[in-house]
């Protein structure tokens, strides 16, 4: 983990107020698996204090060899909405890379992966898919979406695997929601990112098979001193009885922490 | 030029995280050298465990964030047990921070602490705004907090610094209750308490409903109070509220402290205390000041 001040190399809106941020850094060499994030400090452009704290964003795809990562984050509040006008050339402040990201090999080689992702859950499972296929795994994703305006990376995905979009209306894709057509994708492994209702329905739909999930909380430090992000374990005899998002996560096995 | 000495705190320079920011030291000591702080304040320890408050128990706040962490902590044993060793090799003296629910509560647990030998000196946290009972109740009757004060006194092998709460309407009042109950300092300030409610849901962001509020958004706040309180009590006081950068550290010490704790800014920068350190010797070499102790209080002294 360090922090850096990372360059934008490239900065785009694909979606509805969805961007697409390319930085380039030393941490990068840091990142050792899919599904782990990064804490962006939005300072004002005039080093106010507001936004005062960093906003945990997750690393949708990371490339070692150039010294890049991709983020895609929603624009929305105060820090992203900031975020959004920052210029190509433009320093970012970074700290990251942070938490235990997807396990990659607990998909054998050879074997089939399953990816499902909601709205902005989406972005680091298309990093998960490029390291499953490395490993020689055939991966499909199904991918929700609101609706045709939030749809991304439909392309990206496509070419990597099997990609069935869902959206709420319709208007893109089948519609629907990504619960609906998991009894027709063959699996070994399911791997899932997005909002807390949809990652319980897939505790409860999957439950013969390993499923992981990525949390996402409200953060503080991000690096796990500050105790804001913690929830439950589901096993009242955990020794802990609780495990920190942002460090003992944001990925866990499904069930094993409260989704709250 | 930084070194300063408090009541059992021998301390290199005056630059300590706060508790409850920090945790125990585990999370930071992978990222720097711990030996380069003044000290370090661990978090508030219970008697028995507490897995605190439901989230979401932070939001952010113009210049500042309000927790409701509700003292998380596994317990004083647990602490004693697998928190504490981690600074028998660690050259840093530590302030071990106590909190209850109860009067025997305090003082069980700070005779259980203050008993440790890497533990340099407790400190009193009468002012957590996040618990239901005790906590800022200790904090806000200075009969109370006095003689809770006298108590811990009483079993603690250590010096004890009292943490006084900004939520009252009179701090010197409290400061000087626990200073004549033997108090060895104080720290101040603990978070005021506030709230914010979510415009969509038109209710309250944090689950507690209230939290206490902290950095820059405080700062004002903790200096009058420290400036207040320095002029009337005669034991130290490490300040703390809103700490971000060194010029903020020269003016806590202008308007009374001895030392200063870095809370939130930690959340920020996990590097800030180190980087303040070494800024704070520029600082005090470009306003040709040879030792900081000077500075303590210059705001008032004639």
């Amino acid at each position: 983990m360090m922090q850096e001040n990372m360059r934008v190399l490239a900065h785009e809106e694909i979606a509805d107020s969805v961007y697409e941020l390319k930085l380039e850094g030393e941490l990068v060499q840091a990142i050792t698996e899919p599904g782990q994030f990064v804490h962006i400090r939005v300072a004002g452009r005039t080093q106010t204090i507001a936004p005062l704290l960093r906003r945990p964003i997750s690393i949708s795809s990371a490339d070692s060899s150039t010294n890049t990562i991709t983020l895609i984050y929603r624009s929305g509040g105060l820090g992203t909405g900031l975020l959004s006008e920052t210029k190509i050339g433009e320093k970012v402040d970074v700290l990251g890379p942070l938490g235990h990201g997807f396990p990659v090999d607990a998909t054998p080689s050879g074997g089939k992966a399953l990816m499902i992702g909601g709205g902005v859950g989406v972005p680091p499972l298309y990093g998960l898919s490029q390291a499953l296929i490395a490993r020689g795994v055939q991966v499909t994703h199904v991918l929700g979406f609101r609706s045709a305006k939030d749809v991304f990376y439909q392309t990206e995905f496509n070419k990597m695997g099997q990609t069935i979009v869902m959206t709420e209306d319709g208007t893109s894709g089948k519609q629907g929601r990504v619960t609906d057509v998991l009894d027709s994708v063959d699996f070994d492994v399911a791997y899932a990112c997005g909002p807390i209702p949809m990652l319980r329905a897939l505790e409860q739909a999957i439950t013969e098979k390993p499923l992981f999930v990525s949390l996402e909380q409200r953060m503080g430090c991000g690096i796990g001193a500050c105790m804001a992000c913690v929830t439950h374990t589901t096993d009242p005899n955990d020794a802990k009885g609780y495990r920190r998002v942002c460090c003992d996560g944001p990925v866990f096995k499904a069930r094993e922490v409260e989704l709250c | 030029m930084l070194e300063v000495q408090l009541p059992g705190l021998d301390l290199k320079n005056p630059v300590m995280p706060a508790s409850g920011c920090f945790a125990f030291g585990a999370e930071y000591s992978n990222l720097y050298d711990l030996e380069v702080l003044g000290a370090v304040t661990i978090k508030a320890a219970t008697l028995a465990p507490r897995f605190g408050n439901p989230t979401p128990r932070v939001a952010e706040t113009p210049g500042g964030m309000l927790n409701a962490i509700g003292l998380q902590n596994p317990g004083v044993n647990e602490i004693i047990r697998k928190e504490l060793p981690r600074f028998e090799d660690i050259k840093v003296p530590v302030i071990a921070n106590i909190a209850g629910s109860e009067m025997d509560d305090y003082v069980l647990t700070a005779e259980k602490m203050s008993k440790q030998s890497v533990v340099n000196a407790l400190e009193l946290n009468i002012s957590c705004p996040n618990v239901k009972h005790g906590g800022i109740a200790f904090g806000t009757v200075p009969e109370v907090a006095a003689e809770l004060t006298a108590k811990v006194k009483a079993v603690s092998e250590k010096p004890v610094y009292v943490k006084l709460s900004p939520n009252v309407t009179d701090i010197v009042a409290m400061a000087k209750a626990v200073e004549e109950a033997g108090a060895d300092g104080l720290s101040m300030i603990n978070t005021l308490l506030g709230m914010r409610i979510d415009l969509r849901t038109q209710k309250p962001v944090l689950s507690n409903l209230t939290g206490g509020l902290s950095g820059p958004a405080i700062k004002p706040v903790a200096i009058r109070m420290i400036y207040e309180v320095s002029k009337k009590v005669s034991i130290p006081i490490i300040g703390m509220g809103g700490i971000q950068n060194a010029d903020d550290v020269i003016e806590f010490f202008l308007a009374g402290a001895s030392a200063v704790a870095v809370g939130t800014a930690n959340f920020v920068d996990p590097f800030v205390c180190p980087k303040i350190i070494k800024e704070l010797t520029e600082k005090l070499n470009a306003m040709g000041v040879s030792d900081i102790n000077e500075l303590v209080g210059r705001s008032w002294k004639k």
